[in-house]
């Protein structure tokens, strides 16, 4: 940097400048949507048509009443429920297969590979008509399972794994072997802690994913009790005759909880997801 | 199944001993692998690839639902590839590819290029651009759709107004429905784009930059003669990735127009739209089948260019 | 078979109970979401079980906007509801997708049902066969915002001269000629592709529809309708379409003085932060009048069998009862559909609720052969019109060869 700054002297200090000043108001225009989500949902109904960012008179009135008749609470518990246990399926099935096909060697092996990475290229939106024929022959329509079911497992996932467990070197592994440990053990107690960051990074990408999912759900709920949030606040904002400041409510609580998970865990999310990016 | 096999393969006094203490490492291996890998295979063989097939069985069907699937042959593809309206959904969908990879792309490196060299709040700008990509698209349709508003309520009306100029009609023409949609889908993915890039860019060993100025090469030169060429693994990924993405656009054409699904005047529909509609409006579940295969071969033949479009110096 | 069941519960105690309530019958009825519908339905599940002790009633309830694919999904699974709510332009659908069943004349005689009901009951006949009956008809009416129109110093308009003053008058516009205030509303997606169909086409000398049921607004009638309707946003500049997003929503929110909607949407507007009343539609130059009626009816769901059958008829039979259109009535706003219980004098003599009870005796009730893609012509009817400036009597004319292929498919 100091190299850079003796090379073009003054030229860059005021680029430098504007650069810094044109980044930090794209990051407000940015935030922009969200902010006016937020002011509005802290404004009653006679003031939406106020167009000031900054409340006169804030309330939480609107929240109060979009919380309570527990409906978005029980979206938002269903999508915790399903984005959580299908993240955990995806985080063991798919580092097994990733690991399976880094580090054993068997006939076959490439062509596993090939299949299941060229299912990436088959887009869900083929699949929701078999799987919907499916979920209704196996009663499956209409409950937590039907919504799951089809992202238990990702190609991306395990591609991402099996990219990762190349890193561990075999000696580890073979140690562990003469030590007479089982193969299942070996995975799951060697390998595994050995690629935490990559385990991060997926749990990241698939929690997200299905937290956001809108598709699917959409298709195979149908009863309101098992809505998840993105189409529990779909329906909400589609039945509420346009009440703006409602709407903003809800997009508001369904926006809060990631939000908030970020502030948390901004270092851990932003590497997560260079990683995925990166090796993916 | 898999579980209760591995853990009895971890007790070595089992029964089966003496037949698996025959085996060779190699053989020993290959059923280890096969194990693990049964249930994933099962999963992939029942939930994706039959699954396909089936898709592309029922779009030579005539299956609503209500009655058990005839063959009719082609007679669905006939149908859609007469159908003006369908069209005009390839076209739209054609038109979010190629407005939204090439504009978010380049919107996204310059942004990560010049993050890359911030240190002042390079933390909270940073967060600032990712943020959106944390939202469910879902809830910001509809905060966008409000955006959009004609004044009175439009906050974007409002400012033009505010600002002397004239209001625009966004959601509310057939010319100007597509790109406000579109807004939004960038404005959600930028964020990770950023992210990726800032990890391409940092990836790029400092000594290149330090060699190329000792040189006497001008940022722009570096630019182009090294960085780029050297992110373009990064590039290709998020071509293929924000391409992919751009195409199967739903839930903010789904949310922005429920009142006039992909309207006005099909202005915003893509082909997922219509595919939901087709299946699950009008519960043409062939006919939608058939143009879940259009959409299938669209995305393999997009990927397929792309790849090899970038592929050299990869 | 009940009463067994209950009197072995009197005799034997509270274990004994626990098996006639294993006995019990349990029905499930469905309808689409919309919040006054969904509370007077449980009003009325609550008295129905209160009186039929061994029947209990499962209310679900869909999005409108998918609310028939569930009900074909559920037959599809084998699993669909004992009583079904419908909209009478849905009828074909159901009836050839064998959703539902006929009513058993038995239990629902048809000399009941013709003298009881107002007539448009009729469009829930196919061949011999009634196949639903409806809880409550509705009519559309003109309501208008009684601060905005003072505020004019105007009286709300009789006919449509009038009318077009009213608008003129209420509109509030800024400096750039951008709608601050409404003066009416524009939203085809609402009630006012059945104003345009029945009420402007008619009042204009012509007929939407010939005697067979085949389009007939491919007609200087039908162009003029229409560009009386365009003409509110292109000429008078008294509304804009897709103004706050919805009609309903400008009108609640005080921004629109007039809109035409249905007795459905009393309940919503009964909490309007200001003065507000109903006027029938406007007449014509020459008084003619016109309006148009529709309903939900409730159906008897195809898989119900045996006891589930007979408590779905009770069901039916009570949520189309003389009570429970007074409970409807007061709950949703819409009007009882039979003669008796709508026509009284206190009815007739309500500010709100005689405009629509006298729009019923002239309605005219569209025979729909697919309600959702018929609406969609007439959207980008106006569309075409208003966004792309295609000539009116061009949009008509395309408009209902859209619409004709619809009807000739449906008839396939």
């Amino acid at each position: 940097m100091s190299a850079g700054l003796e090379a073009s002297g003054r030229l860059i200090r005021p680029g430098r400048i504007l650069a810094w000043t044109l980044l930090f108001i794209g990051g407000l225009i940015m935030a922009t949507p969200l902010l006016y989500m937020f002011s509005t949902s802290l404004k009653t109904s006679g003031q939406v048509y106020d167009l000031r960012l900054i409340p006169t008179d804030p309330t939480l009135k609107n929240y109060v009443e979009v919380l309570k008749d527990g409906r978005f609470l029980r979206w938002f518990l269903n999508s915790l429920l399903i984005a959580t246990a299908v993240t955990l399926s995806n985080l063991i099935f798919d580092s097994l297969v990733g690991y399976t096909l880094a580090k054993f060697r068997f006939r076959g092996r490439a062509f596993v590979f090939i299949a299941i990475l060229s299912t990436l290229m088959i887009p869900t939106e083929m699949l929701v008509i078999p799987w919907y024929l499916m979920s209704s022959q196996f009663g499956w329509l209409d409950s937590y399972w039907g919504i799951m079911f089809p992202g238990m497992m990702s190609a991306f996932g395990a591609f991402l794994m099996k990219q990762f467990f190349e890193t561990v070197p075999d000696d580890f592994l073979e140690a562990a072997r003469v030590d007479g440990l089982g193969e299942f053990a070996i995975w799951w107690r060697i390998a595994m802690p050995m690629v935490t960051p990559a385990l991060s990074a997926l749990a990241i990408f698939s929690f997200l994913g299905n937290w956001t999912a809108f598709f699917w759900p959409l298709i195979v709920t149908t009863s309101r009790d098992l809505y998840t949030l993105p189409v529990g606040i779909s329906s909400f904002s589609a039945e509420s005759s346009i009440r703006w400041e409602m709407i903003m409510t809800g997009a508001a609580l369904g926006t809060i909880p990631t939000l908030a998970l970020f502030l948390v865990l901004q270092r851990y999310i932003v590497r997560g997801v260079m990683l995925a990016g990166l090796k993916g | 199944m898999t579980p209760e096999r591995a853990a009895e393969g971890l007790v070595p006094e089992a029964k089966s001993l003496r037949l698996w203490d025959r085996l060779g490492i190699k053989t020993k291996q290959a059923v280890w692998a096969w194990i693990f890998l049964a249930l994933p295979i099962a999963f992939y063989v029942g939930i994706r690839f039959y699954p396909t097939a089936q898709a592309f069985w029922l779009s030579l069907t005539d299956w609503n639902l209500l009655r058990p699937p005839n063959f009719v042959g082609l007679r669905n593809y006939a149908k859609m590839f007469a159908d003006p309206v369908f069209w005009k959904v390839f076209q739209n969908t054609f038109l979010y590819l190629i407005l939204g990879t090439p504009i978010s792309l380049v919107l996204a490196f310059f942004i990560a290029w010049n993050l890359d060299r911030v240190r002042f709040m390079h933390g909270f700008i940073r967060a600032l651009y990712f943020l959106p990509f944390l939202t469910t698209a879902a809830a910001m349709g509809w905060v966008w759709r409000w955006f959009y508003q004609p004044l009175p309520i439009g906050a974007i009306n409002g400012f033009l107004s505010w600002l002397g100029l004239a209001q625009q009609p966004f959601l509310r023409s057939t010319t100007q429905a597509l790109p406000a949609v579109l807004v939004p889908a960038i404005w959600a993915g930028l964020g990770f784009q950023v992210i990726i890039f800032l990890a391409g860019l940092r990836a790029i060993p400092q000594t290149y930059f330090e060699a190329a100025r000792i040189d006497g090469l001008g940022e722009w030169a570096i630019l182009r003669k090294i960085t780029l060429p050297l992110l373009k693994p990064t590039t290709v990924f998020l071509v293929v990735f924000s391409s992919i993405g751009f195409l199967r656009i739903f839930d903010q054409v789904y949310n922005m127009t429920t009142n006039d699904p992909g309207g006005p005047l099909n202005a915003t529909k893509p082909l997922v739209l219509m595919i939901y509609q087709t299946a699950f409006s009008s519960y043409q579940m062939g006919y939608a089948a058939a143009q879940t295969v259009v959409l299938f071969t669209i995305l393999l033949i997009v990927s397929l260019i792309q790849l090899y479009v970038m592929r050299e110096k990869t | 078979m009940f009463r067994t069941a209950k009197a072995a519960a009197l005799a034997f105690g509270v274990s004994v109970m626990a098996m006639g309530s294993a006995r019990a019958v349990e029905i499930e009825y469905w309808q689409y979401v919309f919040d006054s519908r969904v509370k007077a339905m449980d009003q009325l599940i609550a008295k129905f079980e209160a009186a039929n002790p061994g029947i209990t009633v499962k209310h679900t309830t869909f999005p409108y906007a998918d609310y028939q694919t569930r009900v074909v999904a559920a037959k599809a699974a084998g699993q669909g509801p004992d009583v079904v709510q419908l909209f009478y332009g849905w009828l074909d659908n159901f009836v050839t997708g064998e959703l539902i069943q006929p009513l058993d004349p038995a239990v629902f005689p048809h000399a009941e049902i013709e003298g009881e009901f107002f007539p448009i009951v009729e469009a829930m006949k196919r061949g011999e066969d009634y196949y639903g009956l409806p809880t409550a008809v509705r009519s559309l009416a003109l309501f208008y915002n009684n601060d905005l129109l003072e505020k004019a110093g105007v009286e709300p308009p009789a006919n449509l001269e009038e009318f077009l003053k009213v608008a003129e008058a209420t509109t509030q516009r800024d400096g750039s000629g951008n709608i601050l205030s409404a003066g009416v509303t524009l939203d085809m997606a609402g009630q006012d592709h059945h104003w345009w169909r029945e009420v402007l086409i008619r009042q204009n000398g012509g007929e939407p529809y010939d005697a067979e049921g085949n389009v007939a607004y491919d007609s200087e009638a039908g162009a003029a309708a229409l560009k009386f309707y365009t003409d509110l946003q292109t000429e008078q500049k008294v509304g804009l379409l897709g103004f706050m997003d919805e009609g309903q929503a400008a009108f609640r929110a005080g921004l629109a003085a007039m809109t035409i909607d249905g007795t459905f949407r009393l309940g919503a507007f009964a909490a309007n932060p200001f003065a507000w009343g109903v006027v029938e539609l406007p007449a014509d130059a020459e008084g003619a009048r016109s309006n148009y009626s529709s309903y939900f009816a409730n159906a008897i769901g195809a898989t119900a069998r045996g006891e589930e059958l007979e408590a779905a008829q009770k069901f039916l039979a009570y949520i189309a009862s003389p009570e429970a259109m007074g409970i409807w009535l007061e709950t949703v706003g819409e009007l009882p559909a039979r003669r008796a219980v709508a026509l009284t004098e206190e009815n007739l003599n309500d500010p709100i609720r005689a405009p629509f009870l006298k729009g019923l005796e002239y309605a005219h009730t569209t025979r729909f052969y697919d309600e959702a893609a018929q609406r969609q012509t007439a959207i980008d009817m106006v569309n075409r019109v208003l966004l792309q400036n295609q000539p009116v009597a061009e949009a008509v004319a395309e408009a209902a060869r859209a619409e004709q292929a619809i009807i000739d498919a449906a008839r396939k």
